[in-house]
């Protein structure tokens, strides 16, 4: 085991990999896969709302009441949102086209308003900042290698370069929605496989800090639902 | 254990125990396609039955792979590979490269039937999961109907390139002449290998219900909503259960055992709402065909259909028991 900052920092990748050990932000993952660019943009807009956010609930920990933290995280999150969709439409904004909905959508990403709840509002500024950045790029990776192996077998591209040559007939159902879950489950299906299941035991164990409701919930003091 | 020099039996049901077995099950469905591979070979030549057999060899040797790396017992011997791999042939267009088709297998039999447990465990119809797959994946290999001379005069003059041409439901669609309802009804066109002829498969169906492999709610009710549902919105109901893969579907593939309902009013409701659905497609939806979709939404409905036509025990007043 790693030390202090740097597990913190990889935490994200493989134990805690917000896609494929978390499982949220599962919409926008299905949806946006199916160009591997699609994958690098979604996922920095991501990282980038995740550190803003991380940093600023993590340092208003104390003067947020309570009661009503929600509302207060997702009113910084669509601040941090607002910011990077205006930043998008004016210096990129093709890229703003193809991600279109999904941006300000990022707003109710589970990924976000988990990170805020599970992490930011018990940890330091520093660490907060880390751990958005590392769940942040690992959510950007991931997406991408989802997006890539989508792309490479619905369209028979990578980043829209043909590497193919035109030799086999991409088959289109991948960029399509039932393409989409299939990789999503081979994918998680590998990850378990890579972890012995160490990760999934995790998620058990770790669903509920990320949940809302885990206060109200009876579920949570049994270790979640199944 | 053995019972048989013994003149009193103690046993649990089932009582009454004959030959008939999953294999033999499968075998007479295999039997029963016979006519309508024997047509396709006809009128598409002997590459309909290399991919037949490219198909049936490829879904065999998944079979077998799956289930040994998966640890399982080998079911090979219950032919139901051998089906599915016939049936994802006959519902393919001929001029489908094998490799194509061989996805089109792994995706039935891998994906579909093993990954959720094998013969019985499989919430849809492996062959109807895996032609829809090649239908979406591959439109453009999919959609090759490819005309011979042995067709109609109809589907000839209308192929643009007297190799592929239109379907008569594509025809249809766009307001161009259509075989006549005998030439449908024998099997003078195009379209996927074994949904051509009508009557050939309904040679196989008859012999199905006589050997008692199906029931004919399923198939009946089907087909019947069908021929209702196009009479009323203006089709020709004749023409409408000859086209497309209205009668392979509600013959052989709404019929299997596994993803249709088990009490007879559960067949009908499945029967009628696969025929609903059909014509709902062919009439309003972006597809000319919709047999396949059709089916599949059904299969998805089983579980509900059969919890809501459980049976009555005896003695128990309605809605009593649960």
């Amino acid at each position: 085991m790693k030390s202090g900052k740097t597990s913190v920092f990889l935490n994200g990748f493989i134990k805690e990999n917000p896609i494929l050990v978390l499982i949220l932000g599962t919409c926008p993952t299905l949806a946006l896969s199916t160009q591997a660019i699609n994958g690098i943009g979604m996922g920095l807009c991501v990282t980038l709302v995740l550190m803003g956010s991380n940093i600023m609930i993590s340092a208003l920990k104390r003067i947020i009441p309570d009661k009503v933290r929600i509302p207060c995280y997702i009113v910084i999150i669509s601040t941090f949102v607002t910011l990077i969709q205006l930043l998008l439409q004016a210096y990129l904004p093709e890229l703003n086209k193809s991600l279109g909905l999904y941006i300000p959508l990022i707003v109710v990403n589970c990924i976000i308003l988990g990170r805020a709840e599970a992490f930011a509002n018990k940890n330091s500024v520093f660490d907060s900042m880390l751990d958005g950045l590392g769940m942040g790029l690992s959510y950007t990776v991931t997406l991408t290698i989802m997006a890539a192996i989508r792309e490479l077998l619905g369209a028979g591209t990578v980043f829209g370069y043909t590497v193919t040559a035109n030799l086999i007939t991409p088959m289109s159902i991948f960029i399509l929605a039932p393409g989409g879950f299939f990789t999503y489950g081979c994918l998680i299906a590998l990850m378990n496989k890579l972890t012995e299941g160490k990760a999934k035991e995790k998620r058990a164990a770790d669903k509920c800090m990320g949940c809302a409701a885990a206060q109200l919930c009876s579920q949570a003091e049994e270790g979640g639902a199944e | 254990m053995s019972t048989k020099h013994t003149n009193l039996v103690v046993s649990s049901a089932p009582h009454v125990i004959d030959a008939t077995d999953t294999g033999s099950i499968m075998r007479d469905v295999v039997i029963a396609l016979m006519p309508a591979l024997a047509w396709a070979v006809y009128i598409f030549g002997y590459r309909a039955l290399v991919l037949t057999v490219v198909c049936v060899a490829a879904s065999v040797i998944f079979e077998g792979i799956t289930r040994k790396i998966l640890g399982r017992s080998q079911t090979l011997d219950d032919w139901s590979a051998v089906v599915t791999g016939v049936l994802i042939s006959l519902n393919i267009s001929v001029s489908m490269p094998y490799w194509m088709a061989i996805i089109g297998c792994f995706v039935a039999i891998v994906v579909v039937k093993q990954l959720f447990g094998g013969l019985g465990e499989n919430f849809a119809n492996p062959a109807i999961v895996g032609r829809l797959v090649l239908a979406i994946g591959f439109t453009s290999h999919m959609g090759n109907w490819v005309v011979t001379n042995r067709m109609s005069l109809a589907i000839r003059q209308a192929a643009a390139d007297a190799v592929t041409g239109a379907t008569p439901l594509a025809l249809l669609a766009n307001g161009q002449e259509v075989p006549s309802n005998l030439e449908m009804f024998l099997g003078l066109r195009n379209g996927s290998m074994g949904e051509i002829s009508a009557l050939a498969l309904l040679i196989g169906g008859v012999y199905l219900i006589i050997r008692k492999v199906i029931t004919p709610e399923i198939p009946v009710s089907f087909l019947a909503t069908v021929a209702i549902l196009s009479a009323v919105m203006g089709f020709d109901p004749v023409f409408m259960l000859c086209a497309g893969g209205v009668m392979l579907g509600a013959i052989f593939m709404a019929t299997d055992y596994v993803t249709s309902p088990i009490t007879s009013k559960g067949k009908i409701i499945f029967g009628i709402g696969c025929g609903a659905l059909t014509m709902a497609i062919r009439a309003y939806g972006a597809y000319p065909e919709g047999v396949s979709f059709a089916i599949l939404l059904m299969n998805i409905m089983t579980p509900h259909i059969d919890n809501w036509t459980r049976a009555r025990i005896n003695g128990v007043e309605k809605g009593g028991a649960k």
